[in-house]
């Protein structure tokens, strides 16, 4: 249980997909204008990233790595499908997504509603491909590890988006240079949240 | 469309080329492959691989897409697309883990990561969809250079003022400044310090190119 803790925590603040990693920043840098739509985007994101990681992770464990296939038959021993690993990822993303959309709309109109082009856009989010290639990386030894790391970087992701959309519909207000203004700006707050995350770098959980 | 027998490198098509590099850059203006462009950068040589690894699957990938254009089912369009990338990534990957494979430890995921770079899908989408294989692919070029540009900008600048080297050869020790004092900006080197340099090579483009400039 202390473990699981441990990968929560770790994965929002220290391995923050924003801060430390720049993943999902392209929809961070679109949809961050105004803070309604980015708490549904963050939703959405948190939602995807906690099926697809664990949905990866079976996949990894069961089908691809060197030696998994030997629930099958002990033959199998020395097959590594680990090559196939980028597009069957993408496959599942890109299906997983499809399915949470109709599944949301079929259940929860209004949200699907609100939520409206962001919902496909996810599939193509660097943050969920990326969640299931660190998962794959830091080799997590069981399904409740993998999920939390999941949902842990979706939260991390939806803090980040959510902070940052908050202080552009602040700095409207403010007399920032011309050629600054709109992206440049954005980029440069962005660089100093970075930083003020690194603080929590040393921590040792 | 113009007629077959437009030249090759007529005046549109070298646009197409060199829009990218500034007007259109894929980073500073279509806002378009930042996720991985930023986290590869501290050093030069990381920087260099990815922008020619990004150049061939996205080149690669506007042909394919622009000879199937007329034949993918609009519907399915995105997963085809992502097949055409994730095939050619895979074989990216391959080739580095061969041939380079410090390179291909120190770029870890975001060599796979190429896939859901919005660079390939947006410039699949808005261009090869509706283009020939021609223009495509210089459209391909021309975009992975301009995204290559502001990647060997940050890479040099960070290497250069983060660890003192430019492509590991210790400039700055050489010509002395160590001894007068100086010290490597430690900060350079974290992830965050690349997202300020973009900042600040958007700050310049634009100074420079006041069309650009955004209402607010």
């Amino acid at each position: 249980m202390e473990n699981l803790i441990n990968i929560f925590v770790k994965s929002i603040f220290i391995d923050n997909m924003i801060f430390a990693y720049f993943l999902g920043m392209c929809s961070y840098l679109a949809v961050s204008k105004t803070v309604k739509t980015s708490v549904g985007l963050g939703i959405a994101v948190i939602f995807v990233l906690g099926i697809t990681v664990p949905v990866n992770y079976l996949i990894e464990n069961y089908l691809l790595k060197e030696g998994a296939l030997t629930w099958l038959s002990p033959e199998f021993a020395d097959v590594d499908l680990s090559f196939l690993t980028f597009i069957v990822f993408i496959a599942v993303i890109a299906s997983m997504v499809q399915l949470v959309e109709m599944v949301v709309e079929k259940f929860t109109p209004a949200l699907y509603n609100s939520l409206g082009i962001f919902l496909p856009l996810i599939a193509v989010n660097c943050a969920i491909l990326g969640g299931s290639l660190f998962m794959q990386e830091r080799e997590y030894h069981n399904l409740a590890e993998a999920t939390v790391f999941g949902l842990g970087s979706g939260v991390g992701w939806f803090l980040a988006i959510v902070g940052i959309a908050a202080i552009r519909e602040k700095i409207r207000y403010s007399n920032v240079p011309a050629p600054l203004r709109g992206l440049g700006i954005t980029f440069i707050i962005t660089g100093l949240m970075g930083i003020a995350f690194m603080s929590f770098m040393g921590i040792k959980l | 469309m113009k007629s077959d027998r437009e030249s090759l490198f007529s005046a549109r098509n070298m646009k197409l080329l060199t829009n990218p590099l500034n007007d259109e850059n894929p980073i500073t203006v279509q806002v378009l492959g930042i996720c991985s462009a930023l986290a590869i950068t501290v050093k030069l040589e990381p920087s260099i691989v990815m922008a020619i690894s990004v150049m061939a699957v996205l080149s690669i990938a506007n042909v394919v897409i622009s000879l199937l254009r007329k034949m993918i089912p609009p519907r399915i369009r995105i997963i085809v697309q992502l097949v055409v990338i994730a095939s050619l990534v895979i074989l990216v990957d391959q080739i580095l883990k061969a041939f380079a494979y410090e390179v291909s430890k120190q770029l870890s995921v975001f060599v796979g990561l190429i896939i859901t770079n919005c660079i390939i899908m947006g410039r699949l989408e808005a261009f090869a969809m509706g283009n020939r294989p021609w223009p495509a692919f210089l459209d391909g070029v021309g975009n992975a250079a301009g995204y290559g540009l502001i990647l060997v900008i940050v890479g040099f600048f960070r290497e250069l003022l983060g660890s003192g080297e430019v492509f590991g050869y210790p400039v700055l020790e050489k010509i002395g400044l160590y001894r007068i004092g100086y010290e490597d900006n430690g900060l350079m080197i974290l992830p965050p310090m690349a997202l300020i340099i973009v900042g600040v090579i958007i700050w310049v483009q634009r100074a420079k190119n006041t069309k650009l400039i955004e209402e607010n």
